[in-house]
C-alpha cells in the first residue's frame, strides 16, 4: 500500500483530569482505507483519546489535523459533521423502531411535514444492500440479533454524514473516519465475521477505521496497523504484520507474560472420587435440553459453545437462578432441590454472572461493602459480621487478588472492569465455596487481569475447589480445563477429558457440526 | 449459511407473536366478541340498533380524547395523573366564564384549551429539566388543578347558555337514521389527527424513539427535551379539550367532575395494547380500549339487574388480563 497523506493526524495530545494526566504527548494518525487498532490495557488512555477526538472531552494541548486542515472539535455533533462517526460497545439504537427508521430517524424524507415511508424504506434498503447485507428493513430492530443491530448502528453512523452523497452511490456518505469502540465484545464468532466483512468493505471505500478490541486474534485478523498506548503515553505505532502477539502483549503491559505461558499445560490426572455435583437429565424448556454433568472437587470443567448456545442457561440451572423443569441435581451425594440461588449458596455453590454490572456489583457501594455482601447473606441479616473481622477479611482479599486501587472505601463503580471482576470473585471466595461457577469471567478485561484471574482458577482447583468455567475464548477453556463440555443450540453435545488430543480445531468442529465421536 | 440467514427463519416464526399490532387485534377481537354477545343476549331489546353503537362514541367521546392524550405520554414511557383534574378544572372554568362572566363560548374554549396546554407544558418542563419522575410531578398537577376548581366555586355551576345548549343538542345525522353528537365527531377527528401525527410526522416517530430508549434517542441526535415537553403539552391540551366535551355532555361545571378519570384513560390505553414502559402501541388500540370499556357499561345497562359497580369490576379483570398478556409478550421479546 502506498502511503498517502493521513486523513487524521493528532499530534502532542494532552488531556488532564483534575491534575492527573490521562494523555501526555500522544501522537496518532490514521490513513484512508486502513483499519487501525488502538491497543492498551484498561486505563491506558484509549477511551480518553477517542473522547477527545469525538469532542466529548475538550483538548488540553496538541493539534488535530483532519484532511490537511487543523480542526477544533468541541462536540460529538460537530465531529459527526466533520466526518468522524462513532459506534460504541452498547448498541445505541431503539429496539422498538424498524431497521429503516433506526438508520434514518432524524433525517427522514418528508414532504410537507409528512414522512414518506416508501422513500424512507427504499433509502434504508439501498444503504443496507450497499453494505452487502440482506435485511428486512421494515422489521423491528429488536427482532434481529445483536450482531445485526451492531451492523445497523454502523450503517447509521456512516450513513449519517451527507444524505446527498448517499444518494450518489457513496455508501460511506461523507464519513472519513469511523471509530468502533469494542463492537465485538458481545458478538459470536460468526457475527464477528459479518462485522469484519462490513469493515473491509468500508476500508475499500477509503474510510479510515479506528478499531478498539480486547481480542488480539481479531486485531491480527482484520487490522493493518496499530497504535499501542500505556499509562496515557504512546508506546509505538506498528504495522500488524511486523509485530507478533507475544511482543505486542509485552508492549501493552510492559512486562513478559511468563506466568501466562506457565499455565499453558495445565492438564492433571482426573480425580476419580465421587462427584461434588452431579446433574441427571436436568433441563428447562426454552433454556436447555436435558443434560448430564459431573464436577469433582478440584476439577475445572470448561464449557465451550457459541453465544446463545445455552452456556449461561446451564450455569443458571446449576445455581438455582432459574428453576429446572426436569431432571435431578445431586450436591455432595444428596439430591438437592434448587428453587432459588439461596438453596445453592447454602450447599457451597457460588456463581459469577457474565453481566457483572447488572447482576453482581452494586456500583454505588464501596469495595468493602461489595466484598462482604455474600458472606453477610450466608450468615443471615440478623448476624452482622464484626467490624474488625470484616476489615481484616477485606484487606486480605484486596491484597490476595491485587485489587486496585487497594482502597476498601472506593466506590466499586469507579473501578476498571478487571478490578470489578476481582471484587466479585473476592465476594464469593469469602464464602469458601466448594463449587465456583464462572460465566465469562474474563470478558472485557485487560490481558494482565485475565492472566491473574486464570491463575487464580488454577490455584483454587489445586486447593480442591470445583470450578465450572464458561468462556467464549476457546484457548482459555482449553488451557484451564480438566474436562470439557461443548454446547450447541441449547444442548450439551459433548463431554470429554481434556488432553493433548483435544485441540481448538476439534472443539470448533464439534461446535460447528454438533457431532462427537 | 450466514448468521443473518439462519436467524431469519427463526424471526419469521416469532414474527406473529412479536408483532406489535397483535395486542390491538386482540382488543378489537374482544370488542367484536363482546358486541356479538350483547347482540345475541339482548336481541329483543334492540341491541342491534345502530344508535346503540353510535352511543358508545357519544357517551365516551370525552374519554377518548383524554385517552388519546394519555397515549402520547405513555408511548414515551411517562404517565400523566393530572388528566381528571384538568378535565374537572376545565368544566369549572368554562361554566364560570360562560355563566358568571357572560363570555361567549367561542372565546372561552380557546382560553380553556390554552390553560390546559400550558399546565401540561409546565409539568413537562419540570419533568425533563429537573429530572423528576412524571408520576410525582403530575400527581402534584392532580392536586393543584383539583384545588383550583374549588377556588372558582365550591358549588356546581349549571350552564344555561343557549350556544352550549345548541351545541350539546345538535345531532350529526348518519345514513341509516342514527346520529352522532358534535362531541363524538370532534373526538374522532382528534383520534385521526393523533394517528397522523404519531405515524407520519417526525415528532411522532421521536415519541416512539424516546419510549424505546431515551438514552439512545439522545445519542442519535434527536431533540429529546422538546419532544418530552411537547408530549405533556399534548396531554394537557387533550385533557382540556376532553373537559370542554365533558361540559357539553353534562352541561355544568362541578369541582368533583371527572375525579379519577385519568385512571380510566390509562386503563383504556393499556387495554388498547400500549405498553406502559413506552415505545410500543397504537392510538387505534386506544380507540378500541375506550370502546371496550364503554361497551362494558352498555352491557351492564342492558342487563338491568346489575349494579353499575360491576363496570369497575369488569374493567379491573380486563386490565389484569391485558397486563398479563403484555408481560408475557415483553418477556418473550427479551433475549
Amino acid at each position: 500500500m502506498a502511503e498517502p497523506r493521513p486523513v487524521l493526524e493528532m499530534t502532542g495530545i494532552v488531556k488532564e483530569f483534575s491534575g492527573t494526566r490521562a494523555l501526555s504527548d500522544v501522537d496518532f494518525r490514521l490513513f484512508p482505507g486502513e483499519i487501525h487498532a488502538l491497543l492498551g490495557e484498561n486505563g491506558a488512555g484509549k477511551s480518553t483519546l477517542i473522547k477527545v477526538l469525538t469532542g466529548v472531552h475538550p483538548l488540553d494541548g496538541g493539534t488535530v489535523v483532519l484532511e490537511g486542515r487543523p480542526v477544533r472539535i468541541t462536540s460529538p455533533l460537530q465531529a459527526q459533521q466533520a466526518g468522524i462517526s462513532t459506534v460504541y460497545q452498547e448498541v445505541n439504537l431503539c429496539q422498538n423502531l424498524s431497521v429503516a427508521e433506526n438508520i434514518l430517524i432524524g433525517r427522514e424524507p418528508v414532504a410537507a411535514g409528512r414522512i414518506r415511508w416508501k422513500e424512507l424504506r427504499r433509502r434504508a434498503a439501498q444503504l443496507v444492500t450497499r453494505f452487502g447485507l440482506d435485511l428486512d428493513v421494515s422489521a423491528p430492530l429488536g427482532s434481529h440479533p445483536l450482531a445485526v443491530q451492531q451492523l445497523v448502528a454502523i450503517i447509521r453512523a456512516v450513513g449519517s454524514g451527507n444524505p446527498a452523497a448517499a444518494d450518489e452511490g457513496d455508501a460511506a456518505a461523507g464519513t472519513r473516519v469511523l471509530i468502533l469502540d469494542e463492537p465485538t465484545s458481545s458478538l459470536d464468532r460468526d457475527e464477528v465475521e459479518e462485522l469484519f466483512a462490513l469493515m473491509r468493505r468500508l476500508r475499500q471505500d477509503g474510510v479510515a477505521i479506528l478499531f478498539v478490541s480486547h481480542f488480539l486474534d481479531q486485531i491480527y485478523e482484520v487490522c493493518d496497523r496499530m497504535t499501542v498506548l500505556r499509562n496515557g503515553a504512546l508506546v509505538g505505532e506498528h504495522l500488524v504484520a511486523d509485530l507478533d502477539q507475544v511482543n505486542l502483549v509485552k508492549l501493552m503491559i510492559g512486562k513478559d507474560l511468563d506466568e501466562l505461558e506457565e499455565l499453558s499445560e495445565h492438564h492433571t490426572e482426573p480425580d476419580t472420587s465421587e462427584p461434588f455435583l452431579k446433574a441427571e437429565g436436568l433441563s428447562r424448556a426454552g433454556g436447555i435440553a436435558p443434560f448430564d454433568l459431573e464436577v469433582r472437587a478440584g476439577e475445572v470443567l470448561g464449557l465451550a459453545g457459541l453465544l446463545g448456545s445455552g452456556r449461561t442457561e446451564l450455569a443458571r440451572l446449576l445455581f438455582g437462578a432459574d428453576t429446572s423443569d426436569g431432571g435431578k441435581v445431586y450436591i455432595g451425594g444428596d439430591q438437592a432441590a434448587l428453587r432459588e440461588p439461596n438453596d445453592a449458596i447454602g450447599r457451597g455453590v457460588a456463581f459469577l454472572s457474565e453481566n457483572r454490572r447488572t447482576e453482581g456489583l452494586v456500583p454505588d457501594l464501596t469495595v468493602r461493602e461489595n466484598i462482604i455482601l455474600a458472606l453477610q447473606a450466608a450468615r443471615g441479616w440478623t448476624r452482622p459480621v464484626p467490624a474488625s473481622q470484616r476489615d481484616e477479611l477485606v484487606a486480605k482479599y484486596i491484597a490476595a487478588l491485587d485489587i486496585r486501587p487497594a482502597d476498601p472505601e472506593a466506590k466499586t463503580g469507579s473501578l476498571s472492569g478487571g478490578n470489578q471482576q476481582k471484587v466479585l470473585l473476592a465476594r464469593w471466595l469469602l464464602t469458601q465455596p466448594k463449587l465456583l461457577i464462572l460465566d465469562e469471567p474474563t470478558r472485557g478485561i485487560d490481558v494482565g487481569a485475565k492472566a491473574e484471574i486464570q491463575k487464580l482458577v488454577v490455584s483454587l482447583s489445586e486447593e480442591g475447589v470445583a470450578v465450572v468455567y464458561i468462556s467464549a475464548e476457546l484457548e482459555e477453556v482449553l488451557r484451564l480445563s480438566h474436562t470439557m463440555g461443548v454446547l450447541r443450540d441449547r444442548r450439551l453435545v459433548a463431554r470429554m477429558a481434556n488432553g493433548p488430543d483435544v485441540t481448538a480445531g476439534r472443539v470448533l468442529e464439534i461446535i460447528a457440526s454438533g457431532e462427537h465421536q | 449459511m450466514s448468521v443473518i440467514d439462519g436467524f431469519r427463519t427463526r424471526a419469521e416464526g416469532l414474527r406473529l407473536l412479536q408483532d406489535r399490532r397483535l395486542p390491538v387485534l386482540v382488543t378489537a377481537g374482544l370488542f367484536v366478541l363482546m358486541f356479538g354477545f350483547g347482540a345475541f343476549r339482548y336481541q329483543s331489546y334492540g341491541f342491534l340498533d345502530a344508535q346503540v353503537f353510535m352511543n358508545l362514541f357519544i357517551d365516551n367521546g370525552y374519554l377518548l380524547v383524554a385517552a388519546v392524550g394519555a397515549t402520547f405520554v405513555i408511548l414515551t414511557g411517562g404517565i400523566d395523573l393530572s388528566v381528571g383534574s384538568v378535565i374537572g378544572f376545565t368544566t369549572m372554568l368554562t361554566a364560570w366564564l360562560v355563566e358568571k362572566q357572560g363570555l361567549p363560548l367561542l372565546l372561552v374554549a380557546p382560553i380553556a384549551l390554552g390553560v390546559g396546554a400550558f399546565g401540561g407544558y409546565l409539568m413537562g418542563y419540570v419533568i425533563h429539566h429537573f429530572e423528576i419522575e412524571p408520576f410525582i410531578v403530575t400527581l402534584a398537577g392532580l392536586f393543584f388543578f383539583r384545588g383550583l376548581c374549588l377556588v372558582i366555586s365550591k358549588e356546581s355551576i349549571s350552564i344555561t347558555d343557549p350556544t352550549v345548549d345548541r351545541l350539546a343538542q345538535t345531532h350529526v345525522p348518519l345514513p341509516g337514521g342514527s346520529f352522532l353528537s358534535i362531541a363524538a365527531v370532534i373526538s374522532l377527528a382528534v383520534l385521526a389527527l393523533a394517528f397522523y401525527v404519531l405515524h407520519y410526522t417526525r415528532f411522532g416517530r421521536r415519541v416512539y424513539a424516546i419510549g424505546g430508549n431515551e438514552q439512545s434517542a439522545l445519542l442519535m441526535g434527536l431533540p429529546v427535551a422538546g419532544t418530552k415537553i411537547a408530549v405533556y403539552t399534548v396531554s394537557g391540551f387533550c385533557s382540556a379539550l376532553s373537559g370542554l366535551l365533558f361540559t357539553l355532555y353534562i352541561q355544568s361545571g362541578d369541582p368533583l367532575h371527572a375525579v379519577g378519570l385519568e385512571l380510566d384513560a390509562i386503563a383504556a390505553v393499556v387495554v388498547g395494547g400500549t405498553l406502559l414502559t413506552g415505545g410500543s402501541g397504537y392510538v387505534i388500540g386506544t380507540l378500541f380500549g375506550v370502546l371496550v370499556l364503554g361497551l362494558i357499561k352498555t352491557l351492564i345497562q342492558f342487563e338491568g339487574t346489575l349494579s353499575s359497580w360491576w363496570t369497575k369490576i369488569a374493567t379491573g379483570v380486563l386490565l389484569f388480563a391485558f397486563i398479563l398478556i403484555q408481560r408475557t409478550m415483553t418477556g418473550r421479546r427479551r433475549t
